[in-house]
């Protein structure tokens, strides 16, 4: 049974459809990378997700159980974790909190695991008692990974963790999620940066126009001339 | 049924139809703000008072009391009403239409109070608390009941004169353009529309049919004093009308306007029955429901009874 | 207060005094009233985003729940403040769930037309519960003022309300920036979307932000009742200086609200001191435009606030 599937979902915030009938699947421990051009719907199907679009058609499952058009925050609970592409911190609450809210819905002790957060991200441990929104964009890009993390998810989602992030910062991510991956986690992942994701993935999916193009396995999907031409710069 | 109860509930009916027609004239003008443009205007009263002392201080006869007494005739005290709410709203539109629509709301029931303030304690000019009486009636020389049905149809004919004329802006691009901006400001701007403009002239012509029906009402109870409409209820009741009968809907607006001022005044004749203890609260009970109905209406009926009917949207049109 | 004529007779020292006594301390407990109900106003628009009309009637029902309290009980005021809290914390989580919460995911303007109606309709409601006559806390009993220095005159109620108000501050900032609930209630005024996907339940949230904006309202009520005496309309005469207030400190900002309070009261009751010659500088039937002013003044000249923050 796959962990989350998307079914056929159509859907938009207005009244217009942005997506049109995509279908996603995440199987126990894969690493999945969505693609596509700038507008396609990515971070759209990842909202959708969670319950924050007007939907039209189709359904979503995690773990064989009904999830469409549930309230976020029940999804979370189930143990979905999501980082958004953009608006992904609290920019007048502290790091520190930041990373608390994460894990809001803990009731155990988390700060074992807030120590982790800030061995994993030295920066962050420094600007501990900063503003988050007082942060450079890369800075506030850890903060918004390791405020997902505080949770231990069954499902990470994570749209585009590595723009705006230097090279050092971005090879540092993407062992982060393998190593996440390695203890079992799966991830559902939106990257631009289609070499060095699709090098990592099980899978991948193309999406266009809010459509699925091609899906195959990652190191098939590096060796597609067509991918190639359109994501890769020839 | 004898011929003294037919004739006092023909002047009853007389009435009602002079103070709906005064109230839809106030609707109109809130329908051009809030229902065409999305400007949420909570100051009606301020506008209202605005020409109702206008017309006060420019018609009666010479008095010592207060300003004027100009003796002037009605026509030139209505229309002066409108010009100087015109100039005062063109003010207030200046500083505060660029202002998001909550902010908007607070800043106009400050322009309300501020007005308050000022009809009551510039007294030189207004009389203070005491306010104007002895507001001339016109077609006064016309015997009883004439005088209130010449009056009647004069507030009727001002109605449907003003529904023509706003229906034609309504489908006319200026009107157009108005719903473009309140359904989404940044691609009418986009458009290179200049929307503070559009906003403006949207909030002034509103706020002149507001000074008109303050003109008219002044006219018809002979009187106007700070106390002689309680601000807040009567902008209340303007938007429980407009919402009620049709937010956008021109005709909504004045059926609601009737309707509501219907219903207002019924059961104003029926709680001044109750002992006079009883009374006092039963007032306030018909504020309360008031309230709710516009709960109602918002919660269950958005589109009150006559729905937004809508031109195409086109704004570059 | 000081007859004008004498004051030719007395030393430079006593203008002074005059002016701490009769201005800057009225200013003082005014603002401080203000301040309290600016807090809620703004945590209000923060996390439901939405100008509520209605929360001068919150200090208008807090205050004569507490005169029913007060006059059941015998107890003072201040006593029976918390259990009034309460009770208006329920009653304006009553209001939210029946009356703002259909309209959660509508635009903004809607909620205000409906918080419109619910200030007629909380007013109209004291009104048949209790009258339109005015009431009065302290029951004709007159304290004699506290006399510091020979010619610092305080009242003992005025001494309370301020050291209350500022205990309360000091509560607010405790409870937003230490508990969970404080921390998700920023957290949702900076993000409502962000804080949902963070596993918020934002219900909740928006409970909590009733409960504390209706408690703030309710002291802020009994104070100003306290100051003066109750009266039906005495809220609305507070929504103006309030969200005043709130825009002065950049509304959604409560530390910001705490400030502009204090601005909004000091300025209605300085502006009536004789800065110029021998009669006010503005004659105090005016003092409510002045908060007007200041509200005005700051929408156009600094939208976002005294301090920097966000425009909505
Ligand atoms: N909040 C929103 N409201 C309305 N339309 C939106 C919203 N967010 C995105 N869109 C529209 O939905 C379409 C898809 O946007 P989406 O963000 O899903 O693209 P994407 O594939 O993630 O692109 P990118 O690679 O730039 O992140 C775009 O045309 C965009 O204009
Ligand atoms: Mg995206």
């Amino acid at each position: 049974m796959s962990v989350l599937s998307i079914d056929n979902l159509s859907g938009g915030y207005g009244e217009a459809d942005i997506l049109h009938g995509i279908s996603l699947e995440i199987n126990a421990g894969e690493i999945v990378v969505v693609i596509g051009p700038n507008g396609a719907g990515k971070s759209t199907a990842m909202k959708a997700v969670f319950g924050l679009l007007r939907l039209s058609g189709g359904s979503v499952h995690l773990a064989g159980e009904e999830i469409t058009n549930m309230d976020p925050a029940e999804v979370v609970n189930k143990g979905v974790c999501y980082v958004p592409q953009t608006n992904n911190v609290f920019p007048t609450l502290t790091v520190h909190e930041n990373l608390e809210m994460g894990a809001y819905i803990r009731k155990d002790d988390f700060r074992p695991r807030l120590a982790e957060i800030y061995e994993m991200f030295p920066p962050l441990a420094e600007k501990k008692k900063q503003a988050a929104g007082e942060l450079s964009g890369g800075q506030r890009q850890m903060v918004a990974m390791g405020k997902a993390l505080m949770l231990e998810p069954t499902l990470l989602m994570l749209d585009e963790p590595t723009a705006g992030l230097s090279p050092i910062y971005r090879n540092e991510i993407f062992q982060i999620v393998r190593q996440i991956n390695d203890s079992g986690v799966p991830i559902l992942m939106v990257e631009q940066n289609a070499k060095q994701s699709l090098a990592v993935a099980s899978r991948g999916y193309v999406l266009v126009d809010g459509q699925n193009r091609t899906t195959g396995k990652g190191t098939d999907l590096l060796n597609d001339p067509e991918i190639a031409k359109m994501f890769l710069g020839g | 049924m004898d011929s003294a109860q037919a004739y006092g509930y023909m002047l009853y009916f007389v009435s009602l139809m002079t103070m709906g027609g005064i109230y839809a004239i106030m609707c109109l003008g809130l329908n051009i703000q809030w229902g065409f443009t999305g400007l949420f205007n909570a100051g009606i009263a301020g506008f209202f008072a605005i020409g109702a002392y206008v017309t006060a201080i420019l018609t009666t006869a010479a008095s010592t009391s207060h300003l004027g007494g100009y003796d002037l005739p009605v026509a030139i005290g209505l229309i002066s009403a409108m010009a100087v709410t015109a100039v005062i709203a063109w003010l207030v539109g200046l500083l505060c239409i660029r202002l998001r629509s909550d902010y908007l709301a607070i800043a106009t029931i400050g322009i309300g109070e501020i007005f308050r303030l000022i009809l009551k304690n510039e007294i030189w000019a207004t009389n203070g608390a005491r306010g104007i009486a002895k507001i001339p009636l016109p077609f006064e020389s016309l015997n009883e009941p004439w005088n209130k049905i010449g009056f009647m149809m004069l507030v009727l004919v001002i109605v449907t004169v003003f529904y023509f004329l706003i229906e034609r802006a309504r489908l006319a691009p200026w009107g157009r353009l108005m719903t473009a901006i309140r359904e989404n400001e940044y691609s009418a701007r986009a458009a290179g529309k200049n929307v503070e403009r559009v906003r403006i002239e949207a909030f002034v012509c509103g706020s002149v049919l507001m000074g008109l029906a303050g003109g008219l009402m002044a006219h018809y109870i002979k009187f106007i004093g700070p106390g002689a409409t309680e601000p807040l209820t009567t902008t209340f009741l303007v938007w429980v009308m407009l919402i009620a009968g049709g937010s956008g809907n021109n005709r909504g607006a004045i059926l609601g306007a009737f309707l509501l001022w219907a219903i207002w005044s019924f059961t104003e004749v029926l709680t001044g029955r109750l002992p006079a203890e009883l009374a006092v609260k039963a007032a306030y009970f018909r504020i309360f429901l008031i309230g709710l109905l516009l709960q109602i209406v918002l919660q269950r009926y958005a589109g009150g009874i006559l729905p937004e009917r809508r031109p195409s949207l086109n704004i570059k049109a | 207060m000081i007859p004008r004529s004498q004051k030719c007779f007395w030393a430079d020292n006593n203008f002074k005094m005059d002016f701490i006594n009769f201005y800057l301390i009225p200013g003082l407990v005014l603002g401080s009233i203000y301040a309290l109900g600016a807090i809620g106003v703004s945590l209000v628009f923060g996390i439901l985003r939405f100008a509520n009309f209605a929360h001068g009637e919150l200090m208008l029902i807090g205050a004569y729940i507490t005169y029913s309290l007060m006059v059941f009980t015998g107890l003072h005021p201040l006593m029976v403040l918390p259990i009034a809290m309460l009770f208006t914390s329920l009653v304006a989580v009553g209001i939210d769930h029946t009356f703002y919460k259909p309209f959660r995911a509508s635009k903004s303007t809607i909620v205000i037309v409906a918080s419109f109606g619910i200030a007629l309709m909380a007013r109209s409601a004291v009104q048949i519960i209790w009258g339109v006559d005015t009431f009065s806390y302290s029951s004709g009993r007159i304290q004699m003022p506290m006399i510091l220095f020979d010619t610092l005159r305080l009242s003992h109620k005025h001494v309370w309300i301020v050291c209350c108000s500022v205990a309360l501050m000091a509560v607010i900032h405790l409870i937003l920036t230490r508990t969970r609930t404080g921390k998700a209630m920023r957290a949702m005024s900076d993000s409502a979307e962000l804080a949902r996907l963070t596993g918020i339940k934002t219900e909740n949230v928006v409970k909590a932000t009733w409960v504390l904006g209706a408690s703030l309202a309710t002291a802020a009520g009994v104070f100003l009742g306290w100051d003066s005496h109750l009266h039906s309309m005495m809220g609305f005469y507070m929504l103006l200086p309030m969200f005043a207030a709130a825009i002065l400190g950049g509304i959604g900002q409560p530390y910001g609200a705490m400030v502009g309070g204090l601005v909004v009261g000091l300025a209605e009751e300085l502006s009536a001191y004789p800065w110029i010659g021998d009669s006010p500088l503005l004659s105090p039937a005016y003092k409510a435009g002045v908060a007007f002013a200041l509200m005005i003044i700051m929408l156009i000249w600094r939208p976002s606030g005294l301090f920097k923050g966000r425009v909505f």
